[in-house]
């Protein structure tokens, strides 16, 4: 199998959440970058973030279904975390010289963009789903992440039936609706 | 009512179980109510939104896991051991400018000390002390210097565990690794970490610190801190009655330290009425624990004493943490702090109580 379509098949098993192919992504681009944050005045901690924050990366745009890799992984990645360390070091006025880099990069800023925005709604929804407290937070859970039948939904939260079970489901939505977008239109 | 009628509604539409009758119907009503068009636009768009919300999270926790089984392998590195290698290096490097400094330091160390005995002597005016442990003393410095340069082998002497300046305290008001200290501890370290009973040290940052109160909220920032799901003590929002008993935890060891006390004025220096003022035996390193009443309810956060007065002591209310995360909150939203407001403490004898919350009230340490 050619180079390409490995990296093919890994974004695919990326996209569907398999261990094997982030363990593979992992292995062979952890060591470059970490020691590339390292030289660049990071610690080992900082490392593991920036190269989290580019595999969340990578995750969006391989489960977008439209992505297409237009070079190999590995420049790919290290043209995302090299771009994300940038911006770290300028938040944090760390920045004194210019970054060394020895490897060929690719334009990503557009990209790292849409992962930002992306970043901030999955925030807002983490703090509406935070907001609405318990129980809803796990019924909503339940039926929308989870998908589990109301049935066994009002079995384990201990509704005497399913549809009372539903409507507090639905009272729950409607105050994670508002919580969103209210946050959401001002964002 | 009439929200979740539609909400049903919109959801069977979009996941098309309505009937084709039904369907057009619906259809119709959207060209023709704008209100149920947006409504519909909104709901897809809210479902999306929690979809992408759960794969995210569960593709994060794929990350996290491969990220801890790799670091056991040594694949990812952990920060103590590239901080050793760097160590050995830089200190072949600079073996004779660290003696140096190390001397300069241990001069200027023995002055300021000095300067700052004589000066007390004079002027009596600061006469509130922080309660943070220095813990290097001058003596130990020189020898540590002194073993430096007769042994080649001198690295060893260098941090395993990182190294310590100060100690103080700071416990956990939100279990996804946020605690509570004084501002006073954070803005005499660069490097923080915070350990705790277990003897795990993590790695944490300085979020936000209030001068005034003199309270500060610090950030675990290891990947290796788990969550805790319940923290047994509430923090107390109103203000506690004279004489009320209270107790204390914190670190004026290198161990745990249980204090008993009382509240004895409502305010506390010169006044101050954003503190308390408690009778209570604290040393140093007490800095940033928790006072708590017989309900087990934080009610404050120990940050100074009277010098040459005995048992007299002031702690931050309880308050003004709200007030800290309320600003936090006017600041950046994404910062979700949640502070317990139940106490899982209350009517517990005393050993039980500090048994159960022991583990959340961590050492505070850096340089």
């Amino acid at each position: 199998m050619s180079n390409l379509e490995q990296e093919k098949l890994l974004l695919q098993g990326l996209a569907l959440n398999e261990r094997q192919s982030i363990e593979t992504i992992y292995r062979e681009n952890y060591p470059v970058i970490q020691a590339f944050i390292l030289n660049n005045s990071g610690d080992p901690d900082e490392a593991k973030d920036i190269f989290q924050e580019a595999m969340i990366v990578l995750f969006e745009k391989a489960s977008s279904g439209t992505f297409e890799l237009n070079c190999q992984l590995k420049t790919y990645l290290y043209s995302v975390c090299r771009r994300l360390w940038l911006k770290r070091l300028q938040q944090m006025q760390r920045f004194g010289s210019q970054l060394d880099h020895g490897e060929e990069t690719v334009t990503v800023e557009e990209d790292i963009e849409v992962h930002e925005k992306r970043n901030a709604d999955f925030m807002i929804m983490e703090n509406a789903l935070k907001k609405i407290g318990e129980p809803c937070k796990s019924l909503l859970d339940a039926y929308y992440m989870q998908k589990k039948h109301m049935q066994e939904i009002a079995k384990d939260f201990g509704y005497t039936n399913a549809d009372n079970a539903k409507t507090q489901k639905y009272k729950c939505l409607v105050r994670l609706k508002k919580l969103f977008f209210a946050q959401f239109k001002n964002a | 009512m009439d929200d979740i009628l539609l909400i049903e509604a919109v959801e069977r539409y979009l996941r098309n179980e309505m009937s084709a009758e039904e369907r057009a119907f619906f259809e119709n009503l959207r060209k023709t109510n704008p209100e149920i068009d947006q409504a519909v636009v909104e709901h897809s768009f809210l479902l999306n939104e929690l979809d992408r919300h759960a794969a995210i999270k569960a593709y994060k926790h794929s990350l996290y896991e491969t990220e801890n089984k790799l670091t056991e392998e040594g694949v990812i590195s952990k920060p103590k051991l590239t901080g050793k290698a760097k160590v050995v290096y830089f200190w072949k490097k600079y073996k004779r400018n660290i003696a140096v400094a190390a001397c300069i330091a241990g001069f200027i160390s023995l002055t300021t000390a000095g300067l700052i005995v004589s000066y007390t002597k004079q002027v009596n005016e600061s006469n509130k002390e922080d309660l943070v442990a220095v813990i290097k003393e001058v003596k130990d410095t020189k020898k540590a210097v002194e073993g430096f340069m007769s042994s080649d082998k001198a690295p060893k002497i260098f941090p395993i565990t990182p190294t310590t300046d100060f100690r103080a305290t700071g416990f956990l008001i939100d279990g996804k690794g946020y605690l509570v200290t004084n501002a006073h501890v954070v803005n005499r370290l660069k490097t923080i970490y915070v350990e705790n009973n277990k003897g795990e040290y993590f790695h944490a940052v300085s979020l936000y610190a209030d001068n005034t109160a003199d309270v500060a909220i610090l950030k675990i920032t290891d990947t290796a801190f788990k969550t805790v799901l319940n923290l047994p003590y509430s923090i107390r929002k109103t203000n506690v009655d004279l004489a009320e008993q209270l107790f204390t935890l914190g670190f004026p060891r290198n161990e745990i330290v249980y204090g008993e006390g009382y509240l004895s004025a409502k305010s506390g220096n010169d006044g101050d009425s954003t503190a308390y003022q408690l009778t209570v035996s604290v040393n140093p390193g007490n800095s940033g624990g928790p006072v708590l009443n017989k309900n087990g309810e934080v009610i404050g956060i120990i940050t100074s004493k009277q010098k040459n007065a005995d048992g007299v002591v002031y702690a931050a209310k309880s308050l003004n943490i709200y007030k800290l995360l309320e600003a936090i909150k006017k600041d950046n939203d994404t910062t979700n702090i949640k502070v317990p407001n139940n106490t899982g403490l209350k009517g517990l004898d005393r050993t039980a109580q500090v048994k159960k919350m022991e583990e959340f009230v961590y050492m505070v340490v850096g340089n």
